[in-house]
């Protein structure tokens, strides 16, 4: 079946004579959307012939927030875009504050976030794949993939003392260093993984009924991923040979030995694939990280006033406590150049991009976030007409699209 | 400095346009009358197929700022890999540009937010209503003017009670 983006200004659901179509209100309240959004679905039958998105029913301001709290403060609001793998969203607001900034990182503090970004990838995809396989009524592999996601919950309470939302990067480093048992978490976790990832290959990869939902729904060809701003695992899955871990190398990447998955299916099935095979993927990365760990410290040494002390300086010293609250109090913080700056990371979902426009003073004048959810939920509507109502969940569950991080 | 230097200097002379560099980010600066026509010919023949983001700062209190918004399309040419950020100026009263829809598909939703935090009418795009706000708002939230507290729209927002509906 070849694919025709439908223009959605010329086709006229409207008309008298198209009076037996009707229309579905999906959401804002439902469970196959997993978060509040809402689309005005018009149907002929149980043929979608229509889609409109009606988004912003999370939008709380989160870039407005940007603008009254400082660089490191505002890391507790990006955690909350994208939840299911919040620090991949700290990493990225990092990545560009200290590209703003010109700060390189240790190498220690760069292998501790590239495990921490890989974990989170895998944190997004195994939610993502369990749920888009729940929605389509596999509730194993769902169950099978959350256990391992509370391994994944336990090392970032292992790290930073908060099990969701971490807040665990800082300007210039993280907050605190890793310990031994962090080290030997991660460690177990990667023992275990292959394993159970095996387990749910085996109950979907070849599962006749979950091929014959997944396969050929939602195509999206490589022009059109390349037009829809598309990036991330969509992308890939309709052949955009892209991964800014690869193109734009950043953290430790350059140091790990990893592929770039890609497919040219374009389907629901091959984002599934794609998923599924990144998450291996990032196993390798965390396996050869997590042996490697340089030693030193963890934070930029402060010598300029952007980054914070190490705590026990502040706890036991009274130079390190008077840093600390230099950088800290409102009318004090540090110096900034006044320039605007665009960063992307490779976040689970996609690219995730930071525009930062700096006024001088330690709060961003402007802070704009590139959510990838967004990009692609605009896809939706044009992929959508001509499938099933019973195909929108597998679409949407295969953009995966997170509501926090489409609305901020 | 940037592959497209030469190929946009060739079509609309090397003088209207201004180059910056900040780390790896190079910037080209043009006037919002030549935008739509400097998009197509980096699109056409330069080669950058994708529109990574379309945003908007407003530049109210900027330092130094001539301009009240300035509108940031991020490009990116997939197959090089090159990243070109194209910058551009617009006042009020009616701050208004061309929009690249006919040029990107993914422009569509950009606009529309930039529509709906900075009041920045795009000519030309299909759709252009709010996308975030509700659409009985008024105000433009992420313009410099507008309090971060808001209008006291929360307070004032119609309520649908269980009888009425």
């Amino acid at each position: 079946m070849p694919f025709e983006v439908s223009d959605l200004m010329t086709d006229d659901v409207d008309s008298a004579d198209k009076e037996y179509l009707w229309t579905l209100n999906f959401g804002p309240q439902h469970p196959a959307t997993h978060t509040t959004l809402r689309l005005i679905l018009t149907l002929d039958g149980e043929k979608v012939v229509k889609a409109v998105p009606d988004i912003g029913y999370l939008h709380s301001g989160f870039e407005k927030l940007a603008e009254d709290l400082d660089y490191n403060q505002y890391v507790t609001i990006v955690d909350r875009m994208n939840y299911l793998s919040p620090l991949a969203n700290e990493i990225a607001w990092h990545h560009a504050v200290e590209k703003l900034l010109g700060i390189e990182l240790t190498p220690r503090c760069k292998y501790i976030r590239t495990i921490i970004a890989e974990l989170m990838r895998l944190h997004d995809h195994l939610l993502n794949t369990g749920t888009s396989a729940l929605d389509l009524g596999a509730f194993t592999a769902f169950l099978y993939f959350f256990q391992q996601r509370e391994l994944i919950y336990d090392i970032c309470e292992s790290a930073s003392g908060q099990r969701f939302h971490s807040s665990y990067t800082r300007v210039g480093g993280v907050l605190y260093d890793v310990t031994t048992d962090w080290v030997n978490k991660v460690r177990s976790f990667c023992n275990g993984f292959r394993a159970v990832h095996a387990e749910v290959d085996g109950l979907l990869t070849r599962n006749r009924i979950f091929i014959d939902r997944t396969k050929g729904v939602g195509v999206l060809s490589k022009e059109d991923a390349i037009n829809f701003s598309c990036t991330g695992p969509i992308a890939r899955a309709s052949g955009v040979v892209r991964d800014l871990r690869k193109d734009e190398p950043y953290l430790a990447y350059p140091d790990f030995d990893f592929k770039v998955i890609c497919t040219n299916g374009g389907d629901c099935y091959a984002r599934y694939l794609v998923r599924m095979h990144e998450m291996l993927e990032s196993i390798k990365i965390i396996e050869q990280a997590i042996e490697n760990i340089p030693a030193g410290p963890i934070n930029v040494d402060p010598e300029g006033k952007a980054v914070l002390p190490n705590k026990s300086n502040v706890y036991q010293s009274i130079e390190g406590l008077i840093h600390h609250f230099e950088v800290i109090m409102p009318n004090r913080g540090f110096p900034t150049p006044t320039e605007s700056i665009y960063a992307a990371t490779e976040s689970p979902n996609g690219e995730l991009g930071f525009y930062i426009t700096a006024d001088g003073t330690s709060k961003p004048y402007r802070a704009r976030c590139r959510p990838p959810s967004y990009i692609h939920f605009s896809v939706f509507p044009h992929i959508i007409p001509g499938l099933m109502l019973s195909d929108v969940v597998a679409v949407l569950g295969s953009l995966n699209i997170i509501a926090a991080e489409l609305d901020r | 400095m940037s592959s497209a230097a030469p190929l946009l200097a060739e079509h609309f002379g090397a003088d209207s346009l201004v180059w910056s560099q900040n780390r790896d980010n190079v910037r080209v600066n043009v006037g919002e009358d030549r935008v739509f026509e400097v998009l197509k010919c980096l699109k056409m023949l330069g080669g950058f197929d994708m529109l990574v983001d379309v945003t908007g700062v407003d530049e109210l209190e900027y330092p130094d700022a001539t301009d009240r918004f300035r509108v940031v399309y991020c490009l990116l040419n997939t197959e090089t890999g090159e990243r070109l950020i194209v910058l551009t100026y617009v006042n009020d009263p009616n701050p208004t540009l061309p929009s690249a829809y006919p040029l990107w598909k993914g422009a569509d939703w950009m606009e529309r937010e930039v529509f709906d935090m900075f009041g920045i009418r795009f000519t030309g795009h299909p759709d252009l209503r709010r996308i975030l706000m509700p659409e009985e708002f008024t105000d433009y939230p992420l313009r410099k003017d507008y309090p971060l507290r808001g209008r006291g729209e929360r307070h004032n927002f119609p309520v649908i009670t269980r009888s009425e509906s």
